[in-house]
């Protein structure tokens, strides 16, 4: 039986009296280079085939800007957007102002809503409460703030974009 | 240190095995395994075949249950199928090695069991190998029957009505049995959605227990020896341990059919066609798939001469007298001298194959 780590598994058979490379052992290396070869030629296709959409997924997510037909929202409502892959939050406050932000929660990843009785944005899941004006997280477990957009409004569109 | 039966000469390897032969009992196995002798012969060729079916099958499932991850039965077929050959990275490739190894493996089938018929492996005790192989066929054929029309192209469309008709010809229940396969009186959505059910659930689980049986059987009775080699004085027979000396062969084997199913899967990728339009005439050359095509040859040929009902009947008959005198022949040859009865077996599956290439030649001939 090999003791060490560093063994190589060869028992006296297989190595010649000269420590040159028996035929066994390097039949057994062959093979083992042969096998990775059709393991790696199946298995790429096959990553490749079931990481498809995950491929297309990543260059939706480099959006940096989407433009809503929103300029006829009123004041004091809100409009839920897909922003790349994930829900983004637009609301036109009652004093007139616009925001925007990522409506994922920073705590673990629900969406958030806006309540306009409590003026705040509230996430239903574990109950984390943001500012709705600068999305800074104001209490429960968020460990932090919303990811802020920056929105112009335009003639015909409100434009959304990566501050 | 006691000796390890352990196939693997590596301390990590080693280990693992000796624990888990202590609690299984691996080392039994390895042992009965090894005792098992595969005969040694010329026509030793053909005992691979069974394994070549096997692989293909398993082929089969693997890169099925690719397929399952992209595809969407009902009225979406056409179009999930486009996405995975031409939206999905690869996706071609998946595609046509489910097709290709589809065909590949009735083909393997087919020599399997025209090989076991000539070394008259059928006879007693092997009869229940002979009744489940057929068994096998069976199910591989409504296999590739269900898979073809899955992605909904012209082809698979026209295919699937024309195939229907078969059934649909069955006295008295025919037509009503055309309608419940069909879901409707026409092939439509209904039709690959309950095709999909059939091709991906029932099939598979038909056809699983049915290979156990199979594969316990040959384990069980052993490779049987054709009767040429019977004439050989036992002491004189040659054979090799079925492990690891017959199995090192079978992986051979099985490479070389993974090399034949790459080449054939990436240089002739598998074609789609446009989608199916039930208002639109059928295209000029409709066939069916090849391990159809001597029925539906025979089919076209008695219909012609025998106009009407008469020709289908007639062709269909000869069929189902044709495959009930191959499930039978076991217990018409049955016994090992090889007497008059054994002759005419041979006869009878020499001309089998003549008739069978015969028929799909001609089918070919005239498209
Ligand atoms: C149990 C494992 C199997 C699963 C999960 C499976 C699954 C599928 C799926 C999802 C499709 C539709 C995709 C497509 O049309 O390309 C398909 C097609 C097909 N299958 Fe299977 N299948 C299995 C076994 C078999 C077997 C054993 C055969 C034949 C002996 C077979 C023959 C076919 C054929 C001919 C097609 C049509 C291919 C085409 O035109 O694209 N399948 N299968
Ligand atoms: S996920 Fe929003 S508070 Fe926990």
């Amino acid at each position: 039986m090999p003791d060490s780590v560093f063994d190589d598994g060869l028992t006296p058979a297989e190595e010649n009296d000269d420590g040159l490379v028996s035929r066994r052992s390097f039949i057994k290396v062959v093979g083992g280079c042969v096998g990775a070869a059709y393991a790696g030629a199946i298995g790429y296709p096959v990553y490749r085939y079931l990481a498809t959409p995950v491929t297309r997924a990543a260059a939706a997510t480099a959006v940096t800007e989407v433009e809503l037909d929103a300029t006829e929202l009123e004041p004091g409502s809100v409009l839920m957007f897909r922003f790349g892959t994930s829900p983004g939050i637009l609301i036109h406050h009652k004093d007139g102002s616009w925001v925007a932000f990522s409506a994922v929660c920073t705590h673990l990843g629900c969406t958030v809503q806006y309540e306009l009785d409590n003026d705040r944005i509230f996430c239903a899941c574990h109950g984390g409460v943001y500012d709705p004006h600068t999305g800074d997280a104001v209490s429960g477990p968020p460990p932090k703030g919303l990811t802020v957009f920056r929105v112009e409004v335009g003639d015909a569109k409100v434009i959304v974009s990566r501050s | 240190m006691q000796k390890s039966s352990c196939p693997v000469r590596n301390r990590y390897a080693t280990a693992v095995w000796n624990y888990a032969d202590e609690r299984l009992g691996l080392s039994e196995l390895l042992a009965f395994a090894g005792k098992k002798q595969v005969p040694q012969h010329k026509h030793s060729f053909w005992y691979y075949w069974g394994g070549i079916s096997l692989f293909f099958f398993l082929v089969q499932c693997l890169t099925g249950v690719l397929l399952l991850v992209y595809y969407r039965p009902g009225a979406e077929a056409y179009e999930s199928v486009r996405q995975i050959t031409y939206d999905i990275e690869f996706g071609w490739l998946v595609r046509s090695a489910h097709s290709w190894s589809a065909n590949l493996m009735v083909f393997a089938v087919f020599v399997h069991m025209f090989s076991v018929f000539l070394m008259k492996a059928y006879r007693k005790p092997r009869e229940f190998g002979w009744w489940s192989g057929l068994g096998l066929l069976g199910l591989a054929m409504v296999f590739g029957f269900s898979g073809y029309l899955l992605p909904m192209d012209e082809l698979a469309y026209f295919a699937t009505k024309v195939g229907l008709e078969i059934p649909m010809s069955t006295p008295v229940i025919g037509p009503f049995l055309g309608d419940l396969i069909r879901g409707g009186p026409e092939v439509g959505e209904h039709t690959v959605q309950r095709f999909f059910a059939l091709h991906v659930v029932i099939l598979p689980a038909l056809f699983v227990p049915l290979l156990m049986f199979h594969l316990w059987l040959v384990q069980r009775h052993g490779n049987a020896i054709p009767p040429g080699e019977e004439a050989v004085p036992a002491a004189e027979r040659e054979s090799i341990p079925f492990f690891p000396n017959f199995m090192m062969k079978d992986v051979a084997m099985w490479l070389i059919a993974l090399n034949v199913l790459a080449l054939l899967a990436s240089v002739y990728p598998w074609q789609l066609g446009p989608p199916a339009n039930p208002i639109a005439p059928a295209p000029l050359g409709i066939h069916p798939e090849w391990y159809f095509m001597s029925q539906f040859q025979l089919l076209k040929v008695l219909g012609n001469w025998f106009p009407g009902i008469t020709g289908e009947i007639l062709g269909i008959g000869l069929f189902t007298i044709g495959g009930i005198v191959w499930a039978v022949i076991p217990l018409y040859d049955n016994d090992s001298r090889n007497g008059r009865r054994g002759r005419i077996a041979t006869y009878i599956g020499f001309g089998a194959i003549a008739g069978l290439i015969a028929l799909t030649a001609w089918g070919y001939w005239v498209l």
